[in-house]
């Protein structure tokens, strides 16, 4: 009954989980990024650049969550336990790392403490993000729609590896932001930063696309049967490409341009991960529809959604367009 | 070492949620003031309000980053700790968070975003438009998660199907018995709260002698705030017990201390509840005056905790404290209210040592009642967790206890480094004070607003002071 609805809400969730990596993932860069920046007017700036949005962007996150416990609450029911020391470890890193935004001006001069808890706290809820992804990824212990799995059945190899993979993307996103949103030393940090960062997300991408088909059999014959082959194959060459275009834009010295491509190519690697789930929740046991909540429950906020996010996404785009330019050193409200 | 799961996810959620609500309790307060604020600035032309507003607002965005970090853990915690629980109400009190999120948290987010940082590139009216946004989103997120901690309190509009909650009907869900009563009771609260918090700086300048134009206008402001609020919360919270009392009269009978239902119930002003001999010890009460406030007769009856099972009791000793200290608090706000108008009638409000001095003291107080209130209610649902539908033990995770005991100490340090701090920085914040009024206006400034639009856009990109009216920022005085 009414197939369609979980699939409209899968693609809700997938859109605000992508709208939430891209968004917190270029401000949680800036915090990756934090203990590489030589002087304290620096650093000043570098928060000061995403300082007005960080909140909005953690929202997303909300909405993930939120969204996956009303549309699935299944899912959300083996999935938060199965990862419970992932999550709550990248929870406390992101209470660290956002109270910073505040307690760093007021604290001055003595703020060391929350430089400190802004990186490490940034690193860290990168870090512990990507380990959930590797651990979904991988599969989830499932027994009678509970989670029946160990404390820690997601620390593996392969989770860690995807761990480090997205401290090095949203260090990418960070740097190019940096270069589309600053001036002077910043911006020369991100330059400096920014083809590292590049190198090490395409190999990690490298990486994952062998590791993931080789370890995992659905995946294998997700990609390589036919005729799906036919469709996916362009996907790598697309990512291949968009890496060579960000490279080639940082070399250029053009300033907006390497940002919108490490949107790019984060979007094409989460296509990647889609299709290799799909259409699992919970990979390898649940489906969307097995998951999913009442019809009525999906379609209530459903209708809200549909007049709702709309204006959400407009305010956003307000927001970021009275905000833009460069940001200016001793800007704040501070 | 074992650990009881049940008891350890209680602990964990009741240590994140507790010191979560101190937070937005404020923020919905303090939003809603700045915006009166700025409202009244755009008014009256004055300057002295949109001073008082961006004192706030520091604190404010202090406030408001804790609440935002410390409730994006609670959305998740729902799963991580309670994912029975999840699935069971999922479809039901799922989409009230999720309209949450969509109408509520975005607005806020966004729209602070121009309130702190806006001064300096927007025309007065969008940031005033701004605070009062985003006081508008602070309150939409009270009305629906208040919704959905009402419908665990009171379900309505549901039906169950092979253990799992289903939607039957969503304004039954959305305005379930208890919700009203709820809704307008921790609002009020949070207003109430907020003017205590003003009440107490503003006290505290007068006495050291420093702001008094912007000290003045708090004081009144609070005064006036209390004085209206306190009374009120009296009349909601007595509206909040009686729907309780047809709703959930176990936790009615463990608030008052009412053990023998077939008696009128007194007034228990203070005892130690004994729960094996069923019984108060040093009991002060007024006869038949719990009857008279809770059926409105003096030999009215109501039912006593003893015509409840063992297993069905809350726990009496917490639920019965915590009431008493809420409605302790609340009385005293009654007095302070009183106080103050009849000092400002008499034209002694700034003047009044004894007055400024207490005020000045009583700060958490509103917070304290917020906490001692959701103790009351939270605690007086158990051993439910949806009320007469989901036991609490029902609801837990599968996850070990060694996990959710690991877990929880993490959260104790890191909340407790957080959360203190936030606290000192506030408190430094206030030491600050307001930025000072211009000594006087240079020539050429054409009227006040402007000079201020220019004056925050000096402040904002740092230029040195000395170039024109007011002085920077962080330099304080005394």
């Amino acid at each position: 009954m009414e197939w369609y609805l979980p699939v409209i809400w899968a693609g809700l969730i997938g859109t605000a989980v992508a709208m939430y990596v891209i968004l917190d993932g270029f401000d949680l860069g800036i915090g990756v990024l934090f203990p590489f920046a030589r002087k304290e007017e620096e650093r000043d700036v570098m928060m000061n650049s995403v300082a007005p949005f960080w909140d909005g962007n953690e929202t997303w996150l909300v909405l993930g969550g939120g969204g996956l416990w009303v549309a699935f609450p299944q899912a959300y029911a083996v999935i938060m336990p199965a990862l419970y020391l992932p999550v709550i470890g990248m929870l406390l890193a992101l209470v660290l790392r956002g109270v910073s935004f505040e307690f760093r001006w007021v604290a001055k001069p003595s703020h060391r403490m929350w430089d400190i808890a802004f990186a490490g706290g940034s690193i860290v809820a990168a870090f512990l993000q990507g380990v959930i992804l590797g651990g979904l990824i991988q599969g989830v212990a499932v027994v009678d729609g509970q989670y029946a799995g160990g404390a820690f059945d997601w620390l593996t190899p392969f989770a860690v590896f995807t761990g480090l993979a997205v401290v090095a993307g949203y260090g990418l996103l960070g740097a190019t932001w940096l270069v589309m949103r600053t001036a002077g030393p910043t911006q020369d940090l991100g330059r400096q930063y920014a083809p590292v960062l590049l190198a090490l997300v395409l190999g990690a991408m490298v990486v994952i696309s062998l590791w993931t088909p080789l370890t995992v059999e659905r995946i294998a014959t997700r990609w390589f049967s036919l005729p799906n082959f036919f469709f996916l194959w362009p996907v790598p060459f697309a990512a291949a490409g968009v890496g060579y275009l960000v490279w080639h834009w940082l070399r250029a010295g053009r300033e907006g341009l390497p940002f919108v491509g490490s949107i790019l190519l984060f979007l094409l690697g989460y296509a990647g991960l889609v299709i290799s789930t799909v259409p699992y929740l919970v990979p390898p046991h649940l489906t969307f529809w097995d998951t999913a909540a009442a019809p009525a429950s999906q379609i209530f906020l459903l209708i809200g959604t549909v007049f709702l996010l709309p204006l959400v996404l407009g305010y956003t785009v307000f927001v970021y367009w009275v905000f833009r330019g460069k940001v200016s050193p001793g800007e704040g409200y501070h | 070492m074992e650990f009881d799961p049940v008891l350890l996810a209680r602990i964990q959620f009741a240590f994140t949620i507790s010191f979560h609500i101190i937070f937005p309790a404020f923020t919905i307060g303090l939003s809603a003031f700045i915006a009166v604020l700025l409202l009244l600035w755009r008014m009256t032309e004055n300057d002295k309000f949109q001073r008082i507003a961006r004192f706030w607002t520091k604190i404010f965005a202090v406030s408001f980053a804790m609440g935002v970090v410390s409730g994006i853990v609670l959305s998740y915690q729902f799963g991580t700790n309670w994912s029975r629980f999840s699935e069971f109400s999922g479809n039901v009190i799922g989409p009230l968070i999720g309209y949450e999120v969509l109408t509520a948290f975005y607005l806020e987010a966004t729209f602070l975003g121009i309130l702190l940082f806006g001064w300096n590139r927007f025309p007065p009216w969008l940031v005033t438009l701004s605070a009062v946004l985003v006081a508008l989103g602070t309150a939409t997120s009270a009305f629906w998660i208040l919704s959905a901690n009402s419908w665990m309190q009171t379900p309505a509009g549901h039906e169950i199907r092979d253990g799992i909650a289903y939607p039957l009907d969503w304004l039954q869900i959305v305005f379930n018995p208890s919700f009203p009563y709820r809704l307008a009771h921790m609002v009020n609260a949070a207003y109430l709260t907020t003017a205590v918090v003003v009440l107490a700086v503003g006290a505290r300048y007068l006495i050291a002698g420093r702001h008094a134009e912007e000290a003045r206008t708090m004081l009144r402001m609070a005064v006036g705030m209390i004085a209206v609020a306190a009374p009120l919360q009296l009349v909601i919270g007595d509206m909040h017990g009686l729907n309780t009392l047809e709703h959930q009269p176990a936790k009615v009978a463990a608030m008052e201390g009412h053990w023998d239902g077939n008696e009128p119930g007194d007034l228990v002003l203070f005892a130690i509840p004994d729960e094996e001999a069923r019984t108060n010890r040093y009991e002060i009460a007024v006869p038949h005056l719990g009857s008279l406030i809770l059926t409105h007769s003096l030999e009215g009856t109501y039912p006593g905790i003893t015509d409840f099972p063992e297993e069905e009791w809350p726990p009496i000793l917490n639920v019965f404290f915590s009431f008493r200290v809420m409605v302790g608090i609340g009385l005293l706000l009654i007095a302070v209210g009183l106080c103050g108008l009849y000092l400002w009638w008499r034209g002694r409000l700034f003047t009044s040592r004894w007055f400024l001095w207490s005020s000045s003291y009583m700060w958490p107080l509103g917070f304290i009642a917020i906490l001692a209130g959701w103790f009351v209610t939270e605690q007086g649902r158990q051993p439910w967790l949806v009320y007469g539908l989901l036991r609490t033990a029902d609801g837990i995770s599968p996850v070990p206890g060694a996990s959710v005991a690991s877990t929880l100490a993490l959260f104790v340090f890191i909340y407790g480094i957080v959360f203190s701090m936030g606290i000192y920085y506030i408190n430094r914040l206030i030491n600050a004070g307001p930025k000072e009024a211009p000594d006087e206006w240079p020539a050429g400034v054409p009227n006040r607003p402007l000079s201020a639009a220019e004056e925050a856009a000096r402040e904002a990109t740092g230029r040195p002071k000395g170039e024109g009216p007011g002085r920077a920022f962080g330099e304080q005085e005394g």
